[in-house]
């Protein structure tokens, strides 16, 4: 039982007596933090949710950004974490098809995934590289099957996640505008539901994924079938297509019970269902089981009596079995029948709307203990050091992980995985669609609030990158356990950080999803927002990949600071945790970026690049390295605050952009960015083959093979022969 | 003369086959579900790419049973250009209409990348309107892409120009030879692991290119011929 005393108490007042067993097992699973957010909902208001192109925005499925031309494009991000860390393979599936499905809901054809990964130091620890390596076959088993392409993501590691692992997966749909589904239903409609059969796997998923992980519960875990995805795939745009269904519903974390009682609350009606009448794949399950089992790929349609019939038929031509299991009524009451026993009987909205959880908030000592730390020594070879840090895992090309994935299915992928900061999409009206996600579990820790605004504008900057402009965002807020004040101040931190960049830079928040408990027997882990920013691309010409040309001159953007906090040079070279983190100014970042998107769309750009994680030595790096050419570095003329130069080349400041121009473009940047008056510096030329910093005299002096040998291989190292 | 495209349940590269035939080529294109008994109207048949019943059993096995396949078989010995790629080509495998197999990648990992393949034969329709030995920049994505023929085999393939396209230089999947694609003794059933159409649009390709667009160009200026 993990209902508190108070909310059973809460219970039984308002319903006026005791309530069974059924009946319990479907508030526990609604009310798990997991499905209810009765810990962060309060707090959520604060995201602004507005804006011209929100058609809907948190608190469906999906959120829905008009892209114009009569399309939308519909985005939600969820994740599997507690499931990935007891069973990779299966609970990153799965994790892959629930999130596909909400994107189902909405009536749109998903066309994209992504995925956000977090485990623990994969150098050192076996357990961290299983993780990794089954999660990853278990994304790409299930997103290849479905046909739906991996685009891109992100891949971190930190010692916090040992024994555990994040595993948060993005999906983006699109469709017409008026195909939207915005669920609504009437008295008598039939209530269908429809895909696999409904079985033990996955019992107490929702309330499972609610507390701290301490012993492993394999059976909490669902079982993939992305086969069966894919036709319930094709059979909902059918049924969208035709208009039959009403609402629809995936049935994800809670089971049947969220399902029918959020289906429920959202239209204001009561639902009736005989749950006798659903399929089965073991026998002699009892009624509370049926209602919280967490099998895969089903979905919940609501349809008329008019329009049953085509349903039905669209679901028979892909074989998908169904149970026609129950009709909406007026009540407003979940109804719950075995044969002719009623086992359920209780207000909708009730079960929908857990009583709100007050949490307290504590700011941690280790905040301030940790803020100012003693700098490292520099060290004197600063050419063993990059090549370090172009193979710490975290920087190093994830080739390993997205050629697993079929990045190409669909025909839309326009920029691919590993050539740009985000991933570039075709759309169904001519535009274009970028598309990132990103995280610093590091800098969050140290200051959750600039460490989450940082993530943000760091996706900001990788949808820049490649000549969109943002349109909108979801977030996802990860967290250890919320009944920890220390804890839940970092939360409510992170949820400022984020609305307060989004009020700044006018960018809503489309959704979101907010995962608590993320704790193992080695303690909670770090704070883990993880931001998608989606951007929008009107004119194909616009479309801007990182790979630098020869005899282009390279610019820096925006002033490198003395901000080595939760640096990858810190932790990673020094293994220090602690010191400045780097901040955010809106109002400055906004100003680069708007700098950063005119000189693209003027079309004087030939790559762009951010700084983040490794600072300017490693976004210099892999520029050349997928241009394959080298770049003479001149780190005098780079604006800073900084007193070292292993400041200059690993600080990772936020608001930084490196843009490769050619010759005869560099006047014309030169005056608009004069005018728009932003810190720049023209630091060098793209040339030859080698990667040298010089300052005075040489800093760094290493050959592009080198350096991509180092960049290139050391993942697939590590898990194929570590 | 209109091109069919077999839709089996799990097919996934369906729609972007017709995406390139109808929107890049305009040529009549239909999705054709694969209960049909019945393909009579049709010039060529495409069998797409994806996880013909989630893979179950074996790559192609089941699909290999599918009502159309019958028809399908009738088409390919009356010299109907039929082509197979990725799961279309192990479902043509599997169904006895080209020889080999297709086994698990070297690597024992899914591969999505781009590659270049050769051109080995061109008295195909898919290919008739290319040079021998002309390269192609073309992706594949898939596990189980290894063509395998026992030693008899591989040397009649080679010996009656029925060896399509092979890898230059650059096989993601560990193939006999290298080999790509394959046709039959006729020439007008062809198989290959790439993707032909996701190299057939200069936006999708990291080099700008649209070299595969050429074999569907092939099949059109043959099925003009024909006419």
């Amino acid at each position: 039982m993990s209902l508190t005393q108070e909310e059973l108490v809460y219970l039984k007042n308002e319903l006026k007596r005791q309530p069974n067993e059924v009946e319990l097992s479907i508030v526990e699973a609604e009310w798990s933090e997991h499905c209810s957010y009765k810990s962060s909902k309060p707090f959520l208001k604060l995201l602004p949710t507005q804006g011209k192109r929100v058609l809907v925005g948190p608190g469906y499925d999906a959120g829905v950004l008009d892209v114009g031309n009569g399309y939308v494009i519909t985005v939600h991000i969820e994740s599997h974490n507690h499931p990935s860390a007891v069973e990779p393979y299966g609970g990153a599936a799965t994790g892959v098809g629930g999130v596909i499905r909400d994107i189902l809901s909405m009536g749109t054809r998903p066309i994209a995934v992504l995925d956000a990964l977090r485990f623990g130091n994969i150098e050192k620890d076996s357990h961290a590289r299983w993780l990794f390596k089954h999660v990853v076959r278990g994304i790409a088993d299930y997103g290849n099957c479905i046909g739906i392409p991996t685009v891109g993501g992100e891949v971190e590691f930190d010692s916090s996640f040992e024994n555990y692992c994040l595993v948060d997966v993005a999906s983006v749909g699109i469709g017409k505008t008026e195909d939207i589904i915005t669920t609504n239903a009437d008295r008598e409609d039939y209530v269908v539901l429809a895909g696999g059969s409904t079985g033990r796997d996955g019992i107490h998923g929702a309330s499972f994924a609610s507390k701290a992980l301490e012993a492993e519960n394999r059976s909490a875990v669902q079982i993939p079938d992305p086969f069966l995805e894919k036709l319930l795939i094709e059979a909902t745009i059918d049924a969208i297509n035709v208009k039959c269904v009403k609402a629809v519903k995936d049935l994800g974390g809670g089971g049947l019970s969220c399902c029918l009682s959020e289906t429920a609350d959202k239209v204001r009606k009561g639902i009736e269902v005989d749950i006798a009448k659903m399929h089965v794949r073991e026998h002699g399950m009892t009624p509370a089981e049926l209602m919280i089992s967490e099998s895969q790929e089903r979905m919940l349609y609501i349809a008329d009596k008019a329009h049953l019939e085509q349903l039905i038929s669209i679901l028979n031509k892909y074989e998908i079995s169904y149970s026609i299991i129950g009709k909406v009524q007026d009540h407003g009451n979940l109804v719950v029948k075995y044969n002719s026993n009623l086992v359920a009987t209780m207000p909708a909205s009730l079960v929908a709307n857990a009583p709100l959880a007050n949490r307290n908030a504590k700011r941690p000592r280790y905040i301030d203990e940790l803020a100012t730390v003693k700098k490292p020594s520099q060290p004197s070879d600063l050419n063993t050091i990059l090549l370090k840090m172009l193979s710490n895992p975290t920087i190093a090309s994830k080739r390993w992980v997205y050629q697993q994935y079929d990045h190409e299915v669909g025909v839309r992928t326009v920029v691919k995985p590993g050539h740009a900061g985000a991933s570039v999409l075709k759309l169904d009206n001519g535009k274009f669609l970028a598309i990132k996600l990103d995280g610093n579990c590091k800098h969050c820790y140290l200051d959750p609030y600039y460490g989450s605004m940082g993530c943000f504008a760091e996706a900001c900057r990788n949808v820049i990158n490649v000549g969109a402009e943002p349109i909108g965002m979801v977030d996802h807020l990860q967290f250890g356990n919320p009944e920890d004040p220390e804890i839940f101040w970092a939360f409510t931190e992170a949820l400022k950080g984020v609305s307060d960049y989004s009020k700044a830079m006018n960018i809503p928040c489309v959704g979101g999803k907010v995962s608590f408990y993320n704790e193992s027997n080695k303690g909670p882990i770090k704070p883990s927002p993880v931001i998608g920013v989606l951007g929008l691309i009107d004119d194909m010409s616009w479309i801007r990949t990182s790979m630098v040309r020869e005899d282009d001159t390279l610019f820096i953007i925006g002033s490198t600071k003395d901000e080595m906090g939760g640096s990858e040079y810190y932790e990673y070279i020094h293994g220090i945790v602690g010191g400045n983190v780097p901040k955010v100014d809106p109002v400055y970042d906004s100003r680069i970026m708007q700098t950063v998107l005119n000189l693209i769309g003027n079309k004087l750009v030939n790559a762009a690049h951010d700084c983040s994680k490794g600072g300017l030595a490693v976004t210099v790096a892999e520029m050349c390295i997928l241009g394959n050419v080298g770049a003479k570095i001149d780190l005098s003329k780079v604006p800073n605050e900084c007193s070292r130069k292993d400041e200059l080349l690993f600080s990772e400041s936020h608001s930084r952009f490196i843009l490769s121009i050619e010759k005869d473009k560099i006047s014309k940047v030169t005056s608009m960015l004069e005018d728009s008056s932003v810190p720049y510096g023209i630091i060098g030329k793209v040339q030859g083959n080698s990667i040298i910093f010089s300052k005075n005299s040489s800093v760094v002096d290493i050959s592009i093979d080198k350096a991509e040998d180092a960049w290139v291989n050391m993942i697939e190292e590590l898990v194929e022969h570590g | 003369m209109k091109i069919g495209i077999i839709v089996f349940p799990g097919s996934n590269c369906d729609k972007d086959i017709h995406h390139v035939l109808r929107n890049v080529l305009h040529v009549d294109t239909d999705l054709l579900w694969h209960r049909r008994d019945n393909l009579q109207g049709y010039g060529a048949i495409v069998l797409p790419g994806g996880f013909a019943y989630g893979d179950r059993l074996r790559a192609g096995v089941i699909a290999a049973f599918s009502p159309v396949m019958k028809e399908v078989k009738r088409l390919a010995n009356e010299g109907t250009p039929i082509l197979g790629v990725c799961n279309g080509f192990q479902i043509l495998v599997e169904s006895g209409l080209l020889p080999g197999a297709l086994m698990k990648n070297n690597s024992l990992k899914f591969i999505c990348r781009w590659t270049n393949i050769t051109v080995e034969s061109n008295r195909t329709p898919f290919t008739h309107a290319l040079k021998p030995k002309q390269q192609l920049r073309i992706p594949v994505a898939n596990q189980e892409g290894r063509y395998y023929a026992d030693p008899k085999t591989i040397e009649t393939l080679e010996n009656n120009n029925q060896i399509v396209f092979k890898y230059h230089n650059d096989d993601p999947n560990g193939s006999i030879n290298g080999i790509a694609g394959i046709s039959n003794e006729q020439g007008n059933v062809v198989g290959m692991m790439p993707h032909p159409e996701r190299a057939s649009e200069s936006i999708l390709s990291p080099f700008g290119s649209d070299d595969a667009v050429l074999i569907f160009k092939s099949l059109l200026s043959y099925l003009d011929e024909q006419r």
